[in-house]
This record gives C-alpha cells, sequence and structure tokens, in this order.
C-alpha cells in the first residue's frame, strides 16, 4: 500500500537523520481521496456494487468526475459529490489513486 | 492491513527520537508528556474513534494511541433496523475489533469515569491512569431516560430503544416477531437534533415491511416529537404510500407529527404525549439524548443548553477545552449525525493533526462529505448525500451549488449500494 510505504519512508528518513519534508506527501490529495473511501473501499478497493477507484487511470477519473457534474454520465450519489470539488482537486485526486495497484 | 506491524514496530523504536526532533522542533504549540510522539488517548472504538485511530496511525505512525472501548465487538446502528425486520441477523451488523487492536499502541477494555483536562489525565473504572497529548472523545450518545416520566431501570428491561445497536436490538427483534399479527407497534423519534436523522422514518418502513409479509393486519404508530418528518420526508412518504398504503383507511403506518413521548408505563405498555395515551403491544421509545456522558466529564458540551459540542471544523478541537477533541454523534454541527460523517471527519481529525505534528498549520478549508442510505423494502433504498467545504466569509461549512441532495425515487440499484457502502465503511473505519 503506497501511502504506508511512504509512512515507514518517513521513517527511514528519521533513522538517517535527514529530515522529512513537507512535499514528500501530498497530504491533502490523501485527505480528499479518504473522504471517499467510507462508500468506495479504503485506498479505492472497493467490495461490492460500488465501483473501485484504486488504479484507475488519472484521466478517465478527472472525466468521469466532470461528467458526474454536468449531469452527462447518469449517477445516483456522484452529481452531489462530484460538485463538491474544483477540477484541481479532481487532478489531485485521480492522481492519488491511479498511484494504487487496483 | 497489509502492513507488517512487527516490522513497522522495529523501524519505529529505533526511528522514533529521530522523527520527534525532525517533525516536531518546528512546532511549539505540541506540548507533549515528557517530550516524545504525542501521547493520544481515544475513548470509544465506534466509527469516529475506530477510524480516527486506524488513519492518525496511518498518517503518522509515531503517535501513541491508547484506545478505551468497554465493547468486545463493534455493532453496526447503520443497517440495523434490517435486523428489526428480519431480513438480517445480529451477526450480519457485528465486526471483530481484532485489526483495529493491532493499530493501536494500547488496548484498553474498560469505560472511562473521570477526566481531569488541566492535568490532562483520563481516569477508568478499573483504576488505571492514562495521560494524554491529545484527548478524542468518540463516545456518540448518551440517552436521558429521565426525560420520559416512568422510563426506569424497570421499564428499561421491556421497553427498549435501540437506537445503540446491539442487545437492545436483538430484544426488539424478539418482541416484533412474538407480537401475534392485528398487534400494535409503538414508536417515537426523538426531537432533532438526533442520531441518524432518517433512521426512525427507515425503521417504520422495515418494521411494516415485516409485518407487511408474516402479520399484515398490524400497524405502527410513530410518535414524532418533531412537527414533521426530519429527513429525507418525499422520498419516506412516497415509500409508505407506494408499499404501506400511508393515505388510506388501509395503512399500516399511522404517522403523529408534535407527539413527544413523555412517559411510558410497561405494565399497561402505555406511551402518554402532550395529547393522549397511547397502548402499544411492543413499544419501542427512543428519549432525548446528548452527547456522552464522557463529553460531560471533559467538560465539553458548550451548545445546546449543554447537550452537545462546538468544534473547531479543522481538528475537530472542542471550541472550550483545549486538547479535546470530538468526533461523531456528540458534535453539534450542521451535519447530519450519521456513520459517513463520523467515519469522514474522524479522517479530518486525524488530517488536521497529522499536519500540527508535523510543524505545519493544519488545513484551513476543510472538506467534508456525507453519504446516507435508508432502505425502504428488502429490495429498494434512496439515499441523501452532502459534500460541505469551508465558507471564510460565513465561518461555516458549506455545501457548494448542487452539492446536497436526495435520491430523485428509491431503486433496487441504491439498495445493491447500500449493501456495499456498509462494507466498505465497516471495512475501512475497522481496517478489515
Amino acid at each position: 500500500m503506497e501511502t504506508k510505504k511512504l509512512a515507514l519512508g518517513l521513517l527511514v528518513a528519521g533513522m538517517l537523520g535527514t529530515v522529512a519534508t513537507a512535499q514528500a506527501v501530498d497530504t491533502r490529495a490523501r485527505f480528499m481521496a479518504a473522504n471517499c473511501s467510507y462508500c468506495h473501499g479504503t485506498d479505492g478497493r472497493s467490495s461490492g456494487a460500488i465501483p473501485s477507484l484504486a488504479g484507475l487511470d488519472a484521466k478517465y477519473f478527472v472525466d468521469q468526475m466532470k461528467a458526474f457534474r454536468d449531469g452527462s454520465r447518469p449517477a445516483t450519489v456522484m452529481g452531489k459529490h462530484a460538485s463538491g470539488y474544483t477540477d484541481a482537486e479532481y487532478e489531485a485526486m485521480a492522481k492519488y489513486f491511479a498511484a494504487i495497484k487496483p | 492491513m497489509s502492513f507488517d506491524r512487527r516490522d513497522f514496530l522495529k523501524a519505529s523504536a529505533g526511528a522514533a527520537g529521530a522523527v520527534s526532533l525532525g517533525t516536531l522542533s518546528g512546532c511549539a504549540s505540541t506540548a507533549t508528556v515528557g517530550g516524545a510522539m504525542p501521547k493520544i488517548v481515544v475513548v470509544g472504538a465506534g466509527f469516529g474513534g475506530a477510524t480516527f485511530t486506524r488513519y492518525m496511525k496511518l498518517w503518522t505512525p509515531g503517535v501513541e494511541i491508547t484506545v478505551i472501548e468497554p465493547n468486545a465487538q463493534f455493532v453496526s446502528c447503520p443497517t440495523s433496523n434490517e435486523v428489526l425486520a428480519g431480513l438480517s441477523q445480529m451477526q450480519d451488523i457485528t465486526r471483530p475489533y481484532d485489526n483495529i487492536k493491532k493499530i493501536a499502541d494500547r488496548w484498553v477494555a474498560d469505560t472511562v469515569v473521570a477526566i481531569d483536562p488541566d492535568k490532562r489525565t483520563v481516569k477508568t473504572a478499573g483504576g488505571q491512569t492514562f495521560a494524554y497529548d491529545r484527548l478524542i472523545l468518540a463516545g456518540g450518545i448518551e440517552i436521558l431516560f429521565d426525560k420520559v416520566e416512568g422510563y426506569d431501570a424497570e421499564a428499561q428491561k421491556t421497553v427498549m430503544h435501540a437506537w445503540k445497536a446491539g442487545p437492545q436490538t436483538a430484544t426488539l427483534r424478539k418482541q416484533l416477531e412474538a407480537m401475534p399479527d392485528g398487534g400494535v407497534f409503538v414508536m417515537s423519534v426523538p426531537r432533532a437534533p438526533y442520531r441518524c436523522p432518517p433512521g426512525p422514518y427507515e425503521r417504520a418502513c422495515l418494521v411494516s415491511f415485516y409485518f407487511k409479509q408474516a402479520k399484515p393486519r398490524s400497524k405502527v404508530i410513530v410518535l414524532d416529537g418533531n412537527e414533521d418528518i426530519a429527513s429525507k420526508k418525499g422520498l419516506f412518504l412516497a415509500a409508505w404510500k407506494k408499499h404501506y398504503g400511508y393515505g388510506t383507511d388501509k395503512s399500516m403506518i399511522d404517522y403523529r407529527p408534535n407527539n413527544m413521548p413523555r412517559s411510558v408505563n410497561a405494565r399497561t405498555m402505555m406511551v402518554g404525549t402532550e395529547f393522549d395515551d397511547v397502548k402499544g403491544d411492543v413499544i419501542n421509545v427512543v428519549p432525548p439524548m446528548r452527547a456522552a456522558e464522557i463529553c460531560g466529564m471533559a467538560g465539553v458540551r458548550d451548545a445546546s443548553n449543554g447537550t452537545w459540542c462546538t468544534i473547531d471544523f479543522t481538528t475537530f478541537e472542542s471550541k472550550v477545552v483545549p486538547n479535546v477533541h470530538v468526533l461523531g454523534d456528540s458534535t453539534l454541527t450542521n451535519f447530519p449525525k450519521s456513520g459517513s460523517v463520523a467515519n469522514n471527519t474522524a479522517k479530518m481529525c486525524a488530517y488536521g493533526l497529522s499536519e500540527i505534528f508535523a510543524g505545519r498549520q493544519p488545513d484551513p478549508a476543510p472538506v467534508v462529505t456525507n453519504t446516507c442510505y435508508s432502505a425502504s423494502t428488502n429490495s429498494t433504498a434512496f439515499h441523501v448525500a452532502t459534500v460541505y467545504r469551508w465558507d471564510a466569509k460565513t465561518k461555516s461549512m458549506v455545501p457548494p451549488k448542487n452539492a446536497n441532495g436526495v435520491s430523485k425515487e428509491e431503486s433496487e440499484l441504491e439498495l445493491a449500494y447500500m449493501r456495499s457502502w456498509k462494507e466498505n465503511v465497516l471495512n475501512d473505519t475497522l481496517a478489515l
């Protein structure tokens, strides 16, 4: 799991005496991606009918969010969720999920 | 969790000193016990406390977390109405704490009896005392039996609230099973704000569904303390009409707004309101509620005549007691008191504290969400979904345009999503 590797990386960096930088992880993107997980599963690995997000192509993710927002892709809850984030946030979440192995 | 905890512990044992120097030296506001990594005590391992524990350790592995939780297993309130209807069993809403126990540094199966916010200590019934840098209060709700005359310890043996899932749920199911056909089920809705706004109306649906199959001459009387259906009104009314004859003389549901239960009598099986006395074969009174007992101990029930807790949205820190954070149903916000909100806002708290422990400011513009499904039959459901964002102008969490709304209508697809949500939220919360 990518985030855990990063967490361990921070510890290893600490052991070597180097200070972990703020840029090591986009913590805001990581948090916003975690907003999705109570429906889509931890790190976007879903159980059941709700689609998984892990490993989705980043462009596909962003395109779907835009389609949910403008209504061109019919949805139940996703029109509302997509309307709550900016394009830059779609990109940040897309990058996060694309980096996770499905 | 796929991460091997033993490897992590080995790494963290060697690295703890360097990490704490590297990440904390820049943050003068982070006072710690003995100068080590922050010690966090979490009281309550429901959707809020368990999610917080998991994500806090994921995002800042070096913190030391003690979880104090008296229950041996997690029992989910969401979907517990399906157990009342016989559509699922207690085991379907029960999950083990095994994995979240492994993530916590210390797990204490006990109840908190005292909190000293000045000394920053928590004392348990078993006589143990734990010091904290940050205290996370995730105790859910306290049910105020004394607000309903006659709802004493003896009456509580017969009259269930079933607003905390567990033995109450199992007992109420047995009572409904034992009720003869033609019987009357009297249930109540407390005044808002209360845990799970759509829950009572879903309960009316699913108990009616059970009666329709198993004892079709029976009735459900809903005594609502509110002046109207408090959540998903159009959807519930449509479901009541479509499936349970609401609005006709054959209606299974008798809905009575402005009917706050004032008294119960478990011998005569009567519920008293301001207007009249209602007799039931099974009665299910949900009394008024407030933030959990532990919030009273910490002095953080600052809102609505000392019933609920106000928080800062960036970290969920209490507005009145520093270093005490309140999660889930105990808080007073414009979010519904739902499992999804408890899960999501626990992550907000973990994210905010992770930023602080790393020597940064917490995100000044938090974004959190709610998604809440209600079942209307054994095969249909509907939702409310909302995204809340910080609005600097009004200093509040506001849904952007189109980011708040409910289903157009009930559907089988949404029941499939509800089932998937249940698995995913329980797995996410408990690291299953």
